[in-house]
């Protein structure tokens, strides 16, 4: 399994080739509740470092996604249009959001580690 | 994640937390908005077997002495004096402008009115209520009670067995009864469309009661989110969202809660708003709205006529786990409000697709 990193807004980053997968944590999902709407960004938009890039609501409320690296959209999940819940049932899996071409592809190592996130969800409880 | 530590609890404030209870602030109590089953799967079960709610945040009071429901139809709209022994009214509280300043449940015990308000309300409603008492008429607030909601399809057979006595109220009925030799004040009535029963009884027994209640075959915790979900697609409002000091209750759709003989005499608080509306019609009206696809559209979301003209605003919106969609309601001016008009709702800048729709948007299953 390729390394995972995380950012404070509980998304979770993997590299695959010269492309990152984005999606939300276990976490997240959790906090958020039964997830019922995904709106995704287009494929080719450009995104900065912590843009707002997708939307996640659940049953209860609307909750935004960040672009934890700046770069191209070059994928989403279409999955989750008809399947949403996918979100919940496998965050870090099928349940993932769109993948990015990093503008600078050494950003991947400067997210959080595993540690580093387990500790901040720590000091979140 | 809300900070509860400032909060107050109510009596089953343990409870909820050994249930695994996810507790929130809400009106300035701690109260759990789902437990481990979450807000679908909650809501859900409450429309297929049985929920129990603990919505003691709720103010409990009763309304005694000679004259009660005269001095009480001051402030509300509703047939106070028309209101039978052993039953039970929606009612809405006044402001002097014609605004809706609360709304509550009224029921007559006989001897005496017991009155349910709001939460949000309660610390409001009770002093606007005691300013127009005669002499002789006394508030007193239930401060050592908690109310419990049981709602659901399910709720029949529970009581059924449980207190026979409760068995035979319909909608709307009141009654004081024993449950597992608990005593309560049970109405069949609710917050949800379900059939189902809103139980109160002393702080000090509420425990032992939502113990033996969930000990029920087919009874199961639900929070204030699946709460929220269930009146919205059951088409009822929300205060402080749907309705508050700036709505009339034309304008609020909710003219059904004004008694026919205090539309003849016009003698409550606010009287001359309500008439004017009723005559002129209101310029803006509560609806029902069904967004297209799957996206919901929230409160504060500004709604506009195909044309892009300004038409209003959801006022309360999310998905309706029943409905299996989107589902809002909110406030257009009146020539949008007609069933079917198509109407686009403003969600992140984006026009989402919508048509004004009946409510409720789930069937009403009261035990009539």
């Amino acid at each position: 399994m390729p390394e995972m990193r995380f950012t404070k807004d509980h998304e979770w980053v993997r590299q695959d080739g010269d492309t990152v997968v984005i999606g939300i944590t276990d976490h997240a999902q959790n906090a958020l509740g039964d997830v019922v709407f995904v709106d995704l960004p287009e494929i080719g938009r450009e995104v900065a470092e912590g843009e707002a890039c997708a939307v996640v609501e659940s049953v209860k409320a609307a909750s935004d996604v960040y672009a934890p690296i700046a770069g191209k959209v070059v994928e989403v999940n279409a999955g989750l249009t008809e399947s949403p819940a996918l979100i919940n049932s496998a965050p870090t899996g099928e349940g993932w959001f769109f993948r990015i071409e990093p503008k600078d592809p050494a950003a991947f190592a400067a997210l959080l580690d595993e540690t580093a996130y387990a500790a901040l969800v720590e000091s979140e409880a | 994640m809300a900070e509860t530590g400032s909060l107050q609890e109510t009596p089953l404030g343990g409870l909820h937390r050994a249930l695994g209870g996810r507790m929130v602030g809400f009106a300035g109590y701690a109260m759990p908005v789902q437990y481990p089953a979450g807000i679908m799967a909650e809501h859900l079960h409450c429309r297929a077997a049985a929920a129990l709610f603990d919505v003691s945040h709720m103010g409990q009071a009763e309304l005694v002495g000679e004259g009660a429901a005269a001095a009480l139809e001051r402030v509300t709209p509703a047939d106070v004096q028309g209101l039978k022994p052993g039953r039970q009214r929606y009612g809405l509280l006044m402001t002097p402008d014609g605004g809706i300043f609360d709304d509550f449940m009224v029921a007559n015990l006989g001897d005496r009115l017991f009155l349910v308000a709001n939460a949000s309300r309660k610390h409001l409603d009770f002093p606007l209520i005691e300013s127009v008492l005669p002499d002789g008429v006394t508030l007193r607030p239930l401060a050592d009670r908690a109310l419990l909601a049981l709602q659901g399809p399910g709720v029949a057979a529970v009581v059924e067995s449980l207190a026979p006595a409760l068995a035979a109220l319909s909608f709307m009925g009141v009654a004081e009864a024993e449950i597992g030799g608990i005593p309560v004040l049970a109405s069949r009535s609710g917050y949800t469309g379900e059939d189902g029963f809103e139980i109160s009884v002393a702080a000090d027994r509420a425990e032992a009661l939502a113990k033996l209640l969930l000990a029920q075959p087919g009874v199961q915790p639900a929070g204030l989110g699946a709460r929220d979900s269930l009146r919205l697609e059951a088409g009822l409002c929300l205060y402080g969202n749907d309705i508050d000091e700036t709505t009339s209750p034309v304008e609020a759709a909710l003219v059904w809660s004004i008694g026919k003989r205090r539309r003849m005499a016009w003698d409550f608080q606010g009287a001359e708003r309500v008439r004017e509306d009723l005559a002129n019609g209101p310029k803006r009206l509560r609806v029902g709205l069904r967004p297209e696809g799957r996206q919901p559209a929230r409160g504060h979301t500004p709604i506009q006529a195909a044309d892009g003209t300004p038409a209003g605003e959801v006022t309360s919106g999310g998905f309706g786990p029943s409905l299996k969609g989107p589902m809002a309601m909110g406030y257009v001016a009146r020539p949008h409000a007609g069933d079917g008009t198509a109407l686009e709702l403003l969600v992140r800048g984006k026009a989402l697709a919508a048509r004004v729709a009946p409510t409720p948007f789930v069937p009403h299953r009261y035990k009539r």
